[in-house]
């Protein structure tokens, strides 16, 4: 469902842009919202969240598309946790749908979806790897590193049980924005795959925006 | 003495796990109809990887499961293969039944009036036996719900399907490597059935045939000729 927001970028606590390739780790309090804004188009940003006050309540894709009764995030989406509690809502999104099936890229899943000789392309999961190792004060590692959302990302399903990643349906300056319903970690992984339409073949960056409310 | 089968029932409203050896046949039968298995792996060297349903569905571009389809981990290889199925369609996305959805449905559990026939939910079944293991909730994975088949329309909307499995419907799994498997008999999280759902499945296990070249479920696609070729490498030298 598309809707907009009436949100000001100048008004934003913070801006951040993450490049094609990076990841961040950050904070966000309940009742700010953020916004995921996908600058040049067609680009997955892969993305977890965390309770800050106990890692282990995390995002869960089968919570959330399970009380929901689909498959599909967009406007309304209430993002749900491991224990069923409501983490976000998605309050705005210019893209229409995003995915929470298809996973994020990791170095061994690329191997079986490619080439065993492409097990040392960049992926999402050794960014956060990357992530979680560099910033121990969130007391995440891998074991909780799991199912994720990836924004901007179009992974159709049919009746018939298909299920394929397709050109994305995300274009420069589209966006989705999230309020939070308790202190929550962030962890984004900016796309880097190149074996795939999800990012066009053309990884490029996203920013992030936080409002105090 | 060497065991090399064995057959037991599972009640429904139930949990069990084990170790499962590379090479082992496990056939799974819906005794009564209607049955749900929740399932998750685990490889016992490394307790870290684990089942990972977006790898399976995305390395097959499948959103249902069945004869043919690969069981991946997060590390690219395949715990078992789907080498028999008379289903057609099991599910992955939906998760766990949990104890206040089970409550607000058939009515909270109740081991005092029920003993063992309580309305057990998926979700506390699971932390039983992740526990048993020193795992818990940080280790829970999206898991295979067996005999259940959850279809979508065009715009996401998700249904499960009733009167999928009847009485008989069988599944065999084929373990590629070794495994520890978790498993429930508890409703699926999306059952709107008038009373508690009590589905028991028979579970059988044996010696599997060993993987030819031609093998079905390696061939199945060339994603799967890969993963079997990691599983390879990880043995390499056995």
């Amino acid at each position: 469902m598309i809707k907009h927001s009436s949100r000001l970028p100048e008004q934003a606590l913070s801006r951040t842009t993450i490049g094609a390739g990076d990841y961040y780790i950050g904070i966000v309090k309940a009742g700010q919202t953020l916004r995921l804004l996908d600058l040049e188009g067609n680009q997955a940003a892969d993305t977890l969240f965390f309770s800050a006050a106990n890692p282990v309540e995390r995002y869960s894709a089968t919570d959330t598309i399970r009380e929901q009764g689909n498959v599909y995030l967009t406007a309304g989406s209430v993002i749900r946790s491991n224990e069923n509690n409501p983490m976000l809502e998605i309050v705005a999104d210019t893209c229409g749908r995003h995915d929470t099936l298809g996973g994020a890229c990791a170095s061994e899943s690329n191997t079986v979806r490619y080439d065993l000789e492409k097990r040392c392309m960049h992926s999402c999961r050794d960014s956060w790897m990357l992530a979680v190792a560099e910033n121990p004060q969130y007391g995440i590692s891998k074991r909780d590193i799991t199912h994720n959302i990836n924004f901007f990302m179009n992974v159709p399903v049919t009746a018939e049980g298909g299920l394929t990643f397709e050109d994305g349906i995300s274009g420069a300056g589209k966006y989705v924005e999230l309020t939070a319903l308790m202190d929550v970690v962030i962890l984004i992984s900016n796309c880097p795959q190149l074996n795939n339409p999800c990012n066009g073949y053309n990884p490029t960056p996203v920013e992030l925006l936080v409002w105090s409310e | 003495m060497t065991l090399n089968t064995y057959t037991t029932e599972i009640a429904g409203a139930s949990h069990w796990s084990l170790r499962v050896r590379k090479g082992t046949l496990m056939r799974l039968t819906d005794l009564a109809g209607n049955a749900n298995v929740g399932m998750l792996f685990y490889n016992p060297e490394n307790l870290l990887e684990r089942y990972n349903a977006p790898d399976t569905l995305k390395c097959q571009h499948t959103f249902k499961l069945t004869r043919g389809n690969c069981l991946y981990s997060d590390m690219g290889r395949i715990f078992a293969s789907i080498v028999e199925d008379d289903l057609g369609w099991h599910e992955s996305v939906c998760g766990n039944s949990n104890a206040a959805q089970v409550a607000e449905r058939w009515g909270a559990r109740d081991y005092q009036n029920a003993r063992n026939e309580w309305h057990q939910n998926g979700y506390d079944a699971f932390l039983v036996e992740l526990a048993k293991y020193g795992l818990g909730r940080a280790d829970m994975a999206a898991n295979l719900n067996l005999f259940s088949k959850v279809a979508t329309d065009d715009e996401g909307r998700m249904q499960l399907v009733s009167g999928h499995s009847k009485a008989g419907s069988q599944v065999a799994l084929r373990f590629e490597m070794d495994a520890l498997v978790v498993l429930h008999t508890c409703p699926h999280p999306l059952s709107s059935a008038d009373s508690y759902p009590y589905t028991p499945v028979r579970i059988e296990l044996s010696q599997a045939a060993p993987v030819s070249d031609d093998d079905f479920c390696r061939n199945f696609r060339p994603e799967n000729q890969r993963g079997f070729q990691n599983n390879a490498l990880y043995h390499l030298g056995k």
